[in-house]
């Protein structure tokens, strides 16, 4: 049997008809992983003696008829940023380098409830502050499609990952763009939920009224399943929120007639290269021919949003960080005189440059004198772009936009610039500040040879709307 | 040249709000880095938002109260583990007072 061109769900359908056993599946993705990663740094640990020893398990339940869910005995890689209950969990970062969770982050309890057999951890920017995965403490995880290019980040390791086939399915987390960003860069479909739809109990915070876990596939339909088994209301997470429906997959086969779709003027004229342009242009027609009403608009304060958004993310990181301190876990400096020494060389050493950048902004903007001026102006102009969506909801169901303003850039160009790093979540950041789900598409290659994605950004709680329009695409129904 | 300058003593203080150490030249390069961050961030002041309201979470929520109840079991052993320094089932810490 190939593998390697089912889909997660066709691969959870062979195993639960016993077509292939979970032992079969685990050494082939291992296999695949020795060969792969050793070039494209996906993974930065595997849990190889958990996973066989829960798969048997899984098997066992297979064999006595039980199903948990569609992924039943398939792999799965987590985010190094989620908690995984005795399997090292690092952000990334030299300050967590041998951190070791005794319990698992709600998301990861949800998909082992379900059976999915979690094979790794992956690679990301540290901290998950970064665009393009190279601030990670274990050296930047590369773009399957071209080595010599970027995965994007945060979640570069788990995108990676899925795109060269290693695993069919990852867990990743969204700040500003962190799953989207690298699924369009990687050629994989990442989606961000509505803020809240997913636990973030065992999730390493970075800015917490942004972050948000949601899933990374090969396809639409797999990314859609994988979400329906991570969503769901948690008590350990007072942000998290009970929903009407959890039944994501019930749209798939949905057309898109009478669907309104708006594309923002600004988005596709704001320094966006010609090809992805071009692709926007041929996904509306796409969609236009299958029956949506496609019309551009004008959106608004697309300048104002990169801004609004870093003063708020690193004011929440600035927080959230402060418990790194080298007292309970993590790394602890060697020499110290006082408690106060230790607490501050621990983080200098422990932290890397990007993390301690955005620490000292985060301070900065909330220390009193500029708190007005930076971190309540950010917060005023986030209610302001909040508005600019809400309206664009009257009219619309949904939003088509570019991912990002390019396609993957080579390595090594990107960190020297932050500000130009920034700008590339320039069309990620407002779903985070507006708590909207988005989905993130692939819909074709640039001349070069490397994927190009676009997003559909639903009103909050319109994520079956995202998974209409991008199933739609996906299929190549139009 | 942008318009925002950081001194010496507001990069002492941020370092302190921080807690991080920084050598001079780490200090130079963070204080160029943040005037670069704040003119970029300026851009903001464009913006009337005189009569708008700060907007911290999008959705309305409420104090979410659950008894305090142990279901996790005792994990004194592996969270001690992950510790840089312990005696005698305790942590190590600098003298504090």
């Amino acid at each position: 049997m190939d593998i390697s061109t089912l889909s997660a769900k066709e691969l959870g359908d062979c195993l639960f008809n016993k077509e292939i056993s979970v032992k079969e599946v685990l050494d082939y993705t291992y296999k695949t992983i020795e060969e792969k990663d050793k070039d494209i740094n996906a993974f930065v640990s595997l849990c190889k003696e958990e996973a066989y020893e829960r798969g048997s398990v899984i098997q066992e339940m297979i064999d006595r008829g039980e199903r948990l869910s569609p992924f039943m005995g398939v792999p799965i890689a987590i985010k190094d940023n989620m908690c995984t209950k005795g399997i090292k969990t690092t952000c990334c970062s030299k300050i967590l380098e041998n951190f070791v969770p005794n319990y698992n982050a709600t998301a990861v309890e949800k998909v082992l409830d379900a059976g999915l057999i979690v094979v790794g951890k992956t690679n990301m920017d540290e901290f998950a502050m970064g665009s393009t995965n190279e601030t990670s403490f274990y050296g930047p995880a590369k773009n399957p499609h071209d080595l010599e290019h970027v995965t994007g980040g945060s979640s570069g390791g788990s995108c990676a990952a899925v795109a060269a086939g290693e695993v069919k399915l990852a867990l990743g987390s969204d700040t500003g763009g962190s799953i989207r960003q690298p699924s369009a860069y990687c050629g994989t479909v990442g989606f961000k939920p509505t803020y809240g739809t997913v636990s973030r109990y065992g999730l390493i915070a970075y800015a917490s009224s942004l972050d948000q876990i949601g899933p990374i596939a090969g396809n639409v339909t797999d990314t859609a399943l994988l979400l329906e088994i991570i969503s769901g209301t948690d008590e350990k997470d007072s942000t998290s929120v009970k929903r009407d429906e959890y039944d994501f997959s019930s749209v798939l086969d949905m057309d898109v007639k009478g669907m309104r779709i708006g594309i923002p003027n600004d988005y596709i004229s704001h320094g966006l290269n010609d090809e992805i342009k071009e692709k926007i242009n041929e996904t509306a027609e796409k969609l236009k021919a299958a029956g949506a009403e496609v019309t551009n608009f004008d959106l608004g304060l697309l300048d104002y949003v990169v801004p609004a958004y870093y003063v708020i993310a690193c004011a929440e990181a600035s927080s959230n960080l402060e418990r790194f301190d080298g007292v309970k876990y993590g790394f602890r400096a060697d020499n110290y005189e006082d408690l106060h020494t230790m607490y501050k060389r621990s983080r200098t050493k422990g932290f890397g440059k990007e993390v301690k950048s955005r620490i000292m902004l985060g301070s900065f903007v909330l220390s009193s004198g500029y708190y007005d001026a930076y971190y309540l102006k950010a917060l005023k102009t986030k209610a302001l772009i909040k508005k600019a969506f809400d309206d664009a909801f009257k009219n619309y169901d949904l939003i088509l936009s570019p991912v990002a303003p390019s396609t993957a850039p080579k390595l090594g160009e990107s960190l020297s610039d932050p500000i130009k790093m920034y700008l590339s979540d320039i069309y990620t950041v407002s779903v985070n500040l507006c708590s909207l789900p988005s989905i993130s598409v692939p819909v074709g290659k640039s001349k070069e040879g490397l994927p190009i994605g676009v997003q559909f950004i639903g009103d909050c709680f319109g994520e079956k709307n995202c998974l209409r329009a991008a199933s739609m695409m996906s299929n190549g129904e139009a | 040249m942008g318009k925002n300058t950081i001194d010496d003593e507001t990069i002492e203080y941020v370092g302190i709000l921080a807690k991080l150490e920084l050598n001079d030249e780490e200090k130079e390069k963070a204080k160029k880095d943040m005037e670069e961050m704040l003119d970029y961030v300026d851009k903001l002041n464009e913006l009337d938002t005189d009569d708008v309201l700060p907007m911290s979470h999008i959705f309305d929520s409420e104090n979410a109260f659950r008894e305090d109840v142990v279901t996790n079991g005792d994990g004194c052993e592996e969270l001690l583990n992950n510790a840089p320094k312990v005696k005698e089932n305790m942590i190590v810490v600098p003298k504090t007072i």
